[in-house]
């Protein structure tokens, strides 16, 4: 990567947001998409995120209607989806009303003139036309005829009503994009021919209305310059761009396959995590059971169930759904039984805010349940990587004989970036526990010295029968035992086996500063957003004394958390939460200072409010 | 599963070496001994043999069962139990519960597992109090009656398991009582060789808190009287002397005795259990005398995993993915060089 500062140099960027935003029906979904697609195909880094707007269907025009896609292109590392935006594509008023506040000073917008009409202006809740009364001085409004000029590209196509006619004029913007962008419209065009294939008029009006938009800017003077993004230097291989929750259903896939044993899915839908199941019941080809239960409750007990006869058995949910299953995650500790539970967290307490993201269910993962009842919990921390950390949540579930909580969040669920595709061929070993042949006494119980993971008997296998169940255990025989000493050395036990999965997973590693004055500490799914933070701050200004290391596995932590820890005179534990990492690391590492950067609005960390206090730091 | 032949069980091949710890007297024993005489009679071996139950007295019953099993937590049986029988459909799988686990804190699973039609098998225990909190009123209490939570008697009314499950698009339902094991035993068989789910109420005394709850109809002196055992393609005739039927006088279900009023036996309902319509089914889940005992309903029906094992058999035929490599490298994908 080269350590270069930016320069402002107009026709060479080394990374450009952009911000497709419109009505629901406008389609800015698919423009977005189809602009990431060409361009990591061209060979840029990506990294996007979708806003859609919380109702189903909002009244047209409205503010609360405005759907949006923002993605951050660029030829150099990107890791996250940017914060303030270099270009705004905006279909509607209400759409330039909600988001011109992201647009940076002096930078573009371009507007579809047409649909600036008396009543869209009122619905958006506008005075004033906004293209007229000055508004937007200071910014460069490109304003485009849109709805006009896609009308008269398709007036020789045959067939085509007026609603099509109308919704393809996402195609007009998406084209002058293209052009401004340099990218070619062959992806897009090759997209048309698969999606419409026994609908030629689509074909040709979409293709008509891209082109159009792309010799329009050609050919418009107001464009007065193009910009070019290079290809981003990426370790070579094949990609593909995948969103988080995808990428978490892959991952399962994946370790399915690599076990050897069947995927379990008990689910019930709640956002942001539904993706989930709904990319997993897809692959009943790789005799994938996703069960759609009555309820949360049931989700996590089939998922036990499953377990119990030998699946590799999965549930997913979001916090309050989390919150449901505790008393059942309880009984699957207790008997000691592998189960992977996602929770891909959002905005809380209770119902909270359902469509934002949020650091918050780390405490709730962590000790939310009654008595003492440890369980691993790791977290993943982009898009592509809730692939490793799915994969991983299924390898540690299975060798360890526990619960593993995988943590992800609304922010890189919902993102996509590129993922450089692995094989299953080339993924860690998964040993599961599995017996067949019995020995005399052999008890449930039965624990591996070096794990104290119990072995698994599965129904169907002769001579194991055996009962398990939440009263607790006697240490040897696994028979129902009240006795108070026995009580006291298998709670110990279940808190020392989660223990000793720090022998099973890789040590930190500090990215910048290997020691010097501030140590940066993240978990989960902050990665992108404090890691271009520490970059800028240390490539750009000429910091050499700061050190960033992030937490993807947090019950256990790694075993050289404490010696890196040691290396900075300061930690600085940054979540989007009110401190629940830093309470964690406080009551684990007490010898130590920690200080805390927490926001708690429902959005990620943005670059410019990090950089400000780690420099209040130094 | 290979077909060999099944090995030759007794009794106690299903016999746990757990001490078995309820109350003496209590009707709980007689299910166990009719499961555990049972289950040799099913043709099925013993490590294929999974009890799930909640929590409960009833709840303790897998430990007692020399078969694999789960004591899971309160009313989140059937989850469990799907999960197993999703996971393998071999297996035959049974949801130990009672009125409060069932009914009460359970309910939702209740309904949702009867109306999916997994090929599983749910006995209920009905005391109508909870016996392991010791004596609060259930959701089968009757109104009136005084417990620990309702020492001035009870004022919410019951329902009938029978109804709700019926109600939840339930194809087997039993009711036996709970001093009845010949005939319990010969219901579980049945129910294990129903494809579907199959419910099992059984009236069973709670000799602490509800003593005597059934007495009126299970009591040997009266049962024959006020009890009719159902049995399908048999007219509905009950009584000491077999002398009493039912007939269907507009929408009521009327108690004749045969012999009476020019009342021969061809007057008599013949018993379908087989019936799709529940509506007869219903009518004599609500009877209050005499009280439906036996098979009330076995209507047969595609279950759950037939139904998923169908389609997947389907996609896996029609689909180019056979590996996961297979859908990753598909589609969209980019070289970087």
């Amino acid at each position: 990567m080269s350590i270069e500062s930016i320069k402002p140099a107009p026709k060479e960027l080394e990374g450009v947001v952009i911000r497709f935003v419109g009505d629901s029906g406008d389609g800015m979904q698919l423009t977005g998409t189809q602009f990431t697609d060409t361009s990591a195909m061209f060979g840029n880094d990506v990294s996007t995120f979708p806003n859609y707007p919380a109702e189903i269907r909002a009244p047209q025009g409205s503010l609360y209607g405005v759907s949006g896609f923002q993605v951050h292109i660029g030829s150099v590392e990107v890791s996250t989806p940017g914060d303030s935006v270099d270009l705004l594509v905006a279909m509607n008023p209400a759409g330039l009303k909600t988001n011109l506040y992201a647009l940076k000073k002096g930078h573009t917008v371009i507007v579809d003139k047409d649909a600036f009409t008396k009543k869209n202006l009122e619905k958006a809740f506008y005075e004033t036309n906004p293209l007229e009364d000055g508004s937007l001085d200071g910014y460069h409004v490109i304003e485009v005829d849109m709805s006009t000029l896609t009308k008269e590209a398709l007036k020789d196509v045959d067939g085509l009503d007026n609603k099509t006619i109308t919704r393809s004029k996402n195609m007009f913007s998406l084209g002058m994009v293209y052009w401004m962008y340099h990218r070619s419209t062959e992806h897009t065009i090759d997209f048309f021919n698969k999606k419409f294939k026994s609908k030629p008029e689509l074909i040709e009006a979409n293709t008509k209305v891209l082109n159009a938009g792309y010799y329009y800017a050609e050919t418009l003077e107001l464009i007065s310059n193009s910009y070019t993004i290079s290809p981003a230097k990426m370790v070579p291989g094949t990609y593909r761009i995948i969103m988080g929750n995808t990428a978490t259903a892959w991952g399962l896939l994946a370790a399915s396959e690599k076990s050897g044993l069947e995927l379990f899915l008990g689910s019930y839908p709640i956002t942001p995590a539904t993706d989930i199941l709904h990319e997993l019941v897809k692959h009943k080809h790789f005799g994938v059971k996703a069960f759609q239960a009555e309820d949360e409750i049931a989700g996590i007990c089939s998922a036990i169930g499953a377990s119990f006869a030998g699946d590799l058995a999965i549930t997913t949910t979001s916090g309050p759904g989390l919150a449901l299953k505790g008393e059942a995650l309880g009984l699957a500790m207790m008997i000691e039984l592998p189960l992977v539970v996602i929770n891909v967290q959002r905005g809380g307490p209770s119902t909270g805010l359902p469509t934002k993201t949020e650091q918050s269910d780390l405490l709730q993962a962590m000790y939310g349940r009654n008595g003492e009842s440890p369980v691993v919990v790791i977290a993943a921390s982009t898009p592509a990587d809730c692939f490793n950390y799915a994969y991983e949540a299924a390898r540690l579930a299975l060798e360890h004989m526990t619960p593993v909580i995988l943590l992800t969040d609304g922010y890189i669920a919902n993102g996509s970036a590129p993922w450089k595709i692995q094989s299953v061929a080339d993924m860690p070993e998964i040993k599961n526990r599995k017996v067949t042949k019995f020995t005399e006494n052999w008890h449930p119980y039965k624990r591996d010295a070096k794990t104290l993971a119990r072995e698994w008997a599965v129904p169907g296998t002769s001579g194991f029968e055996h009962r398990v169940g939440g009263l607790e255990k006697d240490s040897v025989t696994g028979n129902v035992s009240y006795v108070p000493e026995n009580h006291e050395t298998m709670t110990h036990t279940r808190a020392e086996k989660i223990r000793l999965v720090q022998n099973n997973i890789p040590n930190l590693k500090v990215e910048f500063a290997q020691q010097g004055d501030l140590l940066v500490v993240g978990w989960g799914g902050t990665y992108g957003t404090l890691h271009s933070a520490v970059k800028q701050i240390t490539e750009e200004e000429g910091f050499n004394n700061i050190g960033f290391v992030h937490f993807n596995y947090i019950n256990p932590m790694p075993k050289n958390t404490e010696e890196i820890f040691a290396k900075f005179k300061k930690i600085i534990v940054c979540e989007l939460n009110s401190g629940q990492f830093a309470f964690i690391l406080k009551a684990n590492f007490g010898k130590f200072d920690f200080q805390q950067i927490n926001k708690v609005q429902g959005l990620p960390f943005s670059n410019d409010e990090l950089i400000q206090k780690f420099k209040q730091l130094l | 599963m290979e077909a060999t032949a099944v090995k030759k069980y007794t009794y106690k091949d299903f016999v746990s070496d757990q001490e078995v710890r309820w109350c003496p007297g209590c009707d709980d024993y007689v299910i166990l001994n009719s499961m555990q005489k049972a289950l040799p009679e099913m043709g099925v071996e013993k490590e294929n043999v999974v009890f799930v139950s909640g929590i409960g007295c009833s709840s303790r019953f897998p430990y007692y069962m020399n078969t694999y099993g789960v004591h899971s937590i309160h009313g989140r049986a059937p989850g469990i139990a799907t999960g197993v029988k999703l996971a393998n459909p071999d297996l035959s799988v049974w949801i130990i519960t009672g009125d409060g686990d069932a009914t009460a804190i359970g309910g939702n699973h209740f309904i949702h597992v009867l109306r999916r039609n997994i090929n599983l098998n749910i006995v209920l225990f009905n005391n109508e109090i909870y016996g392991l909190t010791k004596g609060q009123f259930s959701p089968t209490s009757v109104v009136g009656q005084k417990t620990k939570s309702s020492p001035y008697g009870n004022t919410q009314p019951p329902f009938s398991p029978g109804e709700l499950a019926l109600g939840a698009n339930a194809r087997f339902y039993a009711r036996i009582g709970g001093n009845n094991p010949k005939a319990m035993t010969q219901i579980f068989i049945e129910a294990h060789r129903f494809k579907g789910t199959s419910l099992i109420e059984v009236l069973q005394n709670c000799v602490i808190f509800n003593d005597g709850c059934f007495t009126d109809v299970t009591d040997k002196e009266v049962k024959d009287d006020k009890q009719i055992y159902l049995e399908h393609g048999k007219p509905m005739i009950f009584g000491k002397n077999a002398e009493k039927g039912l007939v269907l006088r507009g929408l009521k279900l009327e108690v004749v005795t045969i012999g009476e009023n020019g009342i021969t036996e061809k007057d008599i309902l013949v018993h379908d259990a087989k019936e799709k319509d529940p509506t007869l089914h219903q009518m004599l889940i609500r009877l209050a005398y005499p009280i439906a005992t036996g098979i009330v309903r076995a209507f047969d029906d595609v279950t759950l995993e037939e139904r998923e094992d169908e389609l997947t058999k389907k996609i896996k035929a029609g689909s180019k993915y056979k590996k996961t490599d297979d859908l990753f490298f598909s589609g969209e994908t980019y070289e970087v060089k």
